[in-house]
């Protein structure tokens, strides 16, 4: 298992640290209702230094983007940053990621940690174009500072003009001391705040200043706990348990990403997949009555027949509802259907709500 | 982690105090450390006789559910009224006021066979 360049802190923080992708990595500190609590109202701060960095370079560097990624990077301008997913060829997805612009010739992509190798083989197998690809995933640390006080926390730290990075766009600068830090305006938690693009030997300096500087705002360590319940609480899907190999970005409902404006691997089944409709959908519940959904648990009708799957279930914190996201036929794929959750036998009612689940 | 010598354990981390025939019953300290932020307590055996070993509820923490085990065979007389509307007792007080379930004691005889405090204490290190 890998250490990231600072799981001896956690770890000297106190942090409960379980095997994740691979990584060492924080699951929580002081107990994820109140990590949750701090990142929704307050700033708190995650290492996420397990995902995946890949730099792409070169003047096809955007042609074999366009490729591999079903979202249409031709629109992004200098310093932007794409949501996407990329497409396998049999219907599903390889991963979902996030593609930075910095220029023309030069693209930075953010993929998740327990796909690494699996999409860095995807990606260079369809790589007959001369694109210069590094793997800079075990170079990089990634601190994500997030919740609605993280602008004016960070701020004594940079020249940069927090408030003003727009969201989905990010700036490069001195953060901390450290030239060249990607500056982010993404996260995974709907509260606002930055991911901070580092390399490893400057992590440790870097998260100590975030520390020391965002002290006046009640700055914590987040783990990965709170983070599932944040993004679950926006209806965010993860890799793994929401969407895999097997599920169409389609049925995800990540229809917004796939653009028929281009041709990319397997669009054109995909464009057929959307033009015949889809059968199955990809929904966000909550419970009725009491109960708690988890990954996996069966989704029943009235009558009590299978008819979808749970992909991601918990108490959501700041709502106190269970809540999920499971797939469900079409027909029953509208806010207000009445479905059931099969928990240990029993069949708790539950009513298609559409995400977020919570709003600031 | 606080393990009160004046109870008896379980191997699945449920503490056990026994007055006459009555056993109260909860988790210990460290399993409610484990679980974290408990959520959700589902009780539903109330009035039946269970065996040693059967569940008899689920605990739902933020992040996962685990069943609940029967230490000792018996009748379920009681619950705990507070852990419904207040489950984040059990975090904050297991030995006390977080406890789960009363029961009658079907045989007296397998207290024996639970584990001291020490002996529980050595289990999680």
């Amino acid at each position: 298992m890998k250490d990231t360049a600072l799981s001896k802190i956690h770890e000297s923080l106190g942090a409960k640290m379980v095997p994740f992708a691979g990584y060492n990595m924080p699951v929580q500190y002081e107990g994820v209702k109140a990590e949750h609590e701090v990142v929704r109202t307050g700033v708190g701060v995650f290492d996420v230094s397990h995902m995946g960095e890949f730099m792409l370079k070169g003047e096809r560097a955007l042609d074999l983007i366009q490729l591999v990624s079903s979202n249409d990077a031709s629109k992004m301008v200098d310093n932007q940053a794409q949501y996407s997913c990329m497409p396998n060829n049999d219907g599903g997805i390889v991963d979902d990621l996030i593609i930075y612009k910095k220029n023309d010739n030069e693209y930075f992509l953010v993929v998740n940690a327990s796909n690494i190798e699996k999409d860095w083989n995807w990606i260079s197998s369809h790589n007959d174009m001369g694109v210069e690809m590094t793997n800079l995933s075990e170079e990089y640390s990634l601190l994500a500072v997030q919740g609605p006080k993280a602008a004016e926390a960070m701020q004594s730290l940079t020249h940069l003009d927090l408030a003003n990075i727009k969201y989905y766009t990010f700036d490069e600068g001195t953060f901390a001391g450290i030239d060249n830090v990607i500056v982010s305006a993404t996260g995974y938690t709907g509260s606002g705040g930055f991911e901070l693009y580092i390399k490893n030997e400057d992590a440790e300096k870097v998260w100590n200043a975030i520390f020391e500087a965002g002290a006046d705002w009640g700055i914590k360590p987040i783990g990965l706990a709170a983070r599932d319940t944040l993004r679950l609480e926006m209806g965010y899907c993860l890799y793994g348990n929401d969407i895999n190999d097997s599920t169409s970005p389609l049925e995800a409902g990540l229809g917004w990403v796939t653009k028929f404006t281009k041709k990319f691997i397997n669009s054109e089944a995909l464009a057929a997949q959307k033009e015949a409709g889809i059968t199955r959908k990809l929904v966000g519940f909550e419970l009725v009555e009491r109960g708690i959904p988890r990954h996996d648990y069966p989704i029943v009708d009235a009558d009590g027949n299978e008819i979808g799957i749970v992909t991601s279930g918990t108490m959501s914190p700041s709502t106190g509802k269970a809540i999920g996201l499971g797939y469900v036929p079409k027909d029953l794929s509208s806010p207000g259907s009445e479905i059931f959750i099969q928990v240990r036998n029993k069949n708790i009612k539950a009513v298609v709500v559409k995400p977020p689940f919570y709003k600031a | 982690m606080n393990v009160p010598a004046d109870l008896k354990y379980t191997k699945d981390h449920e503490w056990i105090k026994v007055e006459g025939d009555v056993a109260t019953i909860g988790i210990t300290d460290f399993a409610q450390s484990e679980l974290g932020d408990i959520v959700y307590v589902e009780i539903e055996t109330e009035g039946e006789t269970l065996d040693a070993e059967e569940v008899f509820g689920s605990i739902e923490a933020v992040k996962t559910v685990s069943d609940l085990f029967m230490p000792i065979a018996g009748e379920v007389t009681q619950i705990n009224e507070e852990i419904e509307s207040n489950p984040e007792v059990i975090n904050s007080d297991a030995y006390n006021a977080g406890w789960l379930i009363k029961v009658k004691i079907s045989d007296a005889s397998q207290i024996e066979g639970l584990m001291s405090a020490e002996a529980y204490q050595e289990l999680i290190g």
